[in-house]
């Protein structure tokens, strides 16, 4: 955060009369005038990457940096520039932007576009409000001008601005505002929260009339004349390649144009989708199954709890934690495993790709513009300003968009170029379900000795798992000594360890030869479960109630404390149940919001059964609380699919599973009823789209524990018939 | 060429036979709101009405569909946006990413044309064939229960 206020001080903004007629508000970051501006101030004044326009029929159009995947930040985002403008919210429109570093790069990610980490709302919290307040402060002038008076006569309301009885509309004012300078940012005087009209006010999406009618446009969506379609046959085991192929099966489909062999594999190119798949399906490939055939669940895991009970790479230290765990008077000795999980967005794959002498077009859901346009540049011998990324909706991300390596776009480059046509790759279900990039398996074994006050004295925790950051691009600002931060998030900086004496955290970060990447809420997808059901399993050695305990635990921890109180309280906690119910409850921290949630469940033989979870959330300022209802329920139905139902797993170095059939996901019928509870706060905003999922899976499995006696270690939760 | 019906008009189609009617709606007919998910009947998204009833368009012939009947797709429902259920999931806020709801609204609006007032166990076994990964079941539920309202 702090870099980011550093930023926007040092950032200024640019207006322009926008091509058309009326203003245009970008903001450009110092410094990134390394990306060449390109053709934009040739002829009338034309800024083409920009927060914000205004046209002289009063449309506002929100140019939006980042990449609106469900997460609603198509809306929220642009109720912050709306906020500032006093725009009229009927007048609204959103558009992605072109994708530029210039213009929409994070200094929090290195100046990169990117739409990740649950980062948009307080990132860009100040920068798109100093956008609007810019763009009105520019109207004023423009109006005090034409009116002759002062600006400080002047004010603003939903689109009009108002001097006595003099007014005009913002479209009207757009041409004369566009030619003023732009107000420096750190100038801006912001509202005051309590004059917020919009901010903390439960807005609806803007991006429903499309998303209802099937008019929205996602990356598979893409239609355009001489545009084919390709698939891409890839080795069953990862990091084997194409011996040799034949192409002559494929060849003979009606519709199939060319068969070309590409890094990744070999690349049928068709007319349409149906000849694509009809032709990869009668390619003949022979492999050279590489190093990987070996790869199998069981024998992984037991290398993970082999590699657990030595020595790991040190991520957390302090006191002397054997010497302590030597006095305790109860010790617990336990291991939790989680398996690879693939994000299985309900779109799939896919990338449309235009190359000409002059440029690399690409169309696409894409969470990493920046990277995808360093990555096609490469492949194509062109710069990274040449390569135009048209963001379409993203039909789910969960963190697969967003690749260092943009595997799905580079991969979609390089089918283009062998193509020497327009083409548009797509994957079917099984290529993502078995396409790599997962959520890392863990294994967790942790020894923690209580005192005789039953509160934990010593806690040794070692971790096994894949870095997601090894050997990319990332890998230099995200590992420290060998420790990648995203495989211990939520273990290192528990409030459980914070205060603890004597405790140790190892990591170990063994190759597989299995691709990783971040899952939505990413280390703490694992980490909260292990720590929210060992704190269970703590309470329970001490003989208190979990809540108690917890309370006593985290009594300096003011905001985990004002969620798990909030959700106990509106789950009555200990209020009666029907008979076979059963309540859990975790608490957890991650991106900057605390949630806290309390399961109830019911067995039905060995299936379990939720039936409502609800849900406490402290995510500071609440900029649009129905988004934040969204997205923890989504958060919940997402983190109870991989409590209940979803795992990888590998034989003779395939993965099984290949579509939602056996890789299950949640389905309507076994929703529980969510209640979601906002905690008003006016600290700095923390993320949304992520924060809900870690408490989900503890919270289950804790109730499932209150009403069997089974305490399960491992994910998903499977009873055993006792 | 094969005639199909497709919302309220006859269309001449040059296709391959064993073309799944999804992909003669995508790729030839650029009727690009019905979606592809998973290609074998188990995630919804490529929900289609034939003649009012709800069909998995990924696994469907198109020349399965006889002479007559009709098909209707998300964009057939209503132009405007205007079908009950369209209003009660824009009045609930139901969509996030959004690309399963075409076939969620499909898959609900021939339960209600067959069942005006449904009830939670008919809202599960007409709906759980529609994967949502973005979680918007608790609201899908209700809005369908809205929609039965204002139909």
């Amino acid at each position: 955060m702090d870099s980011l206020t550093a930023l926007s001080r040092r950032g200024f903004l640019k207006g322009a009369t926008a091509l058309g007629g009326g203003l245009v508000v970008a903001f450009v970051i110092p410094g990134a005038h390394r990306f060449a501006r390109g053709a934009e101030n040739q002829g009338n004044v034309f800024a083409p990457n920009a927060f914000l326009r205004i046209g002289n029929d009063n449309s506002v159009t929100v140019l939006l940096g980042h990449s609106e995947m469900g997460q609603g930040i198509w809306t929220g985002l642009t109720m912050l520039i709306a906020e500032e403008l006093d725009a009229d919210w009927s007048k609204i429109r959103v558009e992605h932007a072109p994708a530029s570093a210039r213009d929409y790069g994070l200094a929090g990610f290195g100046g990169m576009q990117i739409t990740g980490g649950s980062t948009s709302t307080w990132m860009e919290f100040d920068r798109y409000r100093q956008a609007g307040a810019a763009a009105r402060l520019m109207l004023i002038e423009a109006a005090a001008r034409r009116f002759n008076v002062a600006p400080s006569q002047i004010r603003t309301e939903s689109g009009v601005v108002i001097a006595g009885d003099q007014r005009a509309s913002y479209g009207e004012l757009a041409d004369d505002a566009g030619k003023l300078p732009v107000p420096d940012p750190a100038s801006i005087k912001l509202k005051d929260a309590k004059d917020w009209k919009l901010i903390g006010k439960p807005t609806k999406r803007l991006d429903t009339p499309e998303k209802i009618t099937g008019r929205a446009k996602f990356g598979m969506d893409v239609q355009f004349d001489g545009l084919m379609t390709a698939m891409v046959a890839r080795s069953p085991v990862f990091g084997g390649s194409v011996k040799s192929f034949e192409g002559a099966g494929a060849l003979a489909i009606p519709g199939v144009h060319k068969v070309e062999q590409v890094p990744s594999g070999v690349a049928v190119i068709a007319e349409h989708f149906w000849a694509a798949k009809l032709g990869r399906d009668a390619l003949t490939v022979e492999w050279d199954l590489g190093p990987n055939i070996g790869l199998d669940s069981q024998k992984l895991l037991e290398s993970f709890r082999k590699l657990a009970a030595t020595p790991g790479l040190p991520a957390g230290q302090a006191g002397d934690t054997q010497a302590a765990l030597a006095k305790a008077s109860k010790t617990i000795d336990v291991e939790y495993s989680v398996p690879y999980l693939a994000h299985a967005p309900m779109e799939p794959l896919n990338c449309t790709v235009k190359i000409t002498q002059e440029k690399c077009e690409i169309w696409t859901g894409t969470q990493f513009q920046t990277l995808d346009q360093l990555i096609a540049g490469k492949i194509t011998g062109l710069k990274p300003e040449q390569v135009q990324i048209h963001t379409e909706f993203l039909g789910g991300g969960f963190g697969r968009r967003a690749n260092p390596t943009s595997d799905f776009v580079a991969e979609a480059v390089q089918v283009a170029k062998a193509a020497g046509g327009p083409v548009k790759t797509v994957w079917a279900r099984e290529d993502d379900i078995r396409g790599g990039y997962y959520r890392s398996a863990f294994l967790h074994r942790a020894r923690i000795g209580l005192g005789a006050d039953g509160l934990p004295l010593a806690w040794q925790h070692v971790m096994v798992g894949q870095s997601i950051m090894a050997g990319t691009s990332l890998e230099a600002a995200m590992v420290k000594n060998g420790i990648d931060k995203t495989s211990v998030e939520g273990v290192v900086d528990s409030p459980y360890l914070e205060g603890l004496a004597n405790h140790q955290v190892e990591l170990h970060s063994p190759q597989t030869g299995i691709n990783v990447l971040w899952l939505r809420s990413v280390g703490h997808s694992h980490t909260a479960f292990v720590m929210e059901s060992l704190i269970d399993e703590l309470a329970t050695a001490a003989g208190k109630d979990p809540v108690e305990y917890r309370r006593t635990l985290l009594r300096d921890h003011p905001r985990h404390l004002g969620v798990l109180n909030l959700a106990v309280e509106k789950a009555n906690w200990k209020a009666p149940l029907p008979q076979g119910h059963a309540l859990g409850v975790a608490v957890h921290e991650s991106f900057g919001s605390y949630v806290a949630q309390v399961a109830e469940v019911s067995q039905d033989n060995l299936a379990i059964r939720v039936h409502r979870v609800v849900c406490a959330v402290d995510c500071g300022i609440a900029v649009n609380p129905q988004s934040i209802a969204a997205q923890m329920e989504s958060c919940i139905t997402f983190g109870l699919g991989f409590t209940l139902h979803s795992k990888l797993t590998f034989k003779d170095g395939q993965v099984v599973q290949s579509n939602y059939h056996d890789y299950q996901v949640l389905r309507l019928n076994e929703m529980p009823q969510v209640e979601v509870h906002i905690v008003p706060s006016s600290e700095k905003p923390g993320g949304i789209g992520e924060a809900g999922v870690p408490p989900t899976a503890p919270a289950v499995a804790n109730a499932v524990f209150a009403l069997t006696g089974q305490r399960l270690r491992e994910l998903p939760l499977q009873l055993s018939g006792v | 060429m094969l005639t199909l019906n497709i919302n309220g008009k006859d269309q001449e189609l040059d296709v391959p036979a064993d073309m799944p009617l999804l992909w003669v709606l995508r790729d030839v007919a650029h009727l690009t709101g019905t979606k592809f998910g998973c290609g074998m009947a188990q995630c919804g998204a490529c929900t289609v009405h034939i003649d009012g009833a709800p069909l998995r368009s990924c696994i469907t012939a198109a020349t399965a569909v006889a002479h007559g009947q009709k098909i209707l797709t998300i964009e057939g429902l209503s132009t405007d946006g205007s079908h009950p259920v369209q209003q009660a999931w824009a009045e609930l806020d139901v969509v996030q990413c959004g690309y399963c709801q075409s076939g969620q609204i499909m898959s609900a609006a021939a339960l209600l044309a067959k069942i005006p007032k449904p009830t939670d166990s008919d809202i599960d076994q007409a709906l759980s064939g529609n994967i949502c990964r973005c979680g918007t079941y608790p609201r899908i539920r209700a809005a369908v229960k809205r929609a039965a309202e204002l139909s």
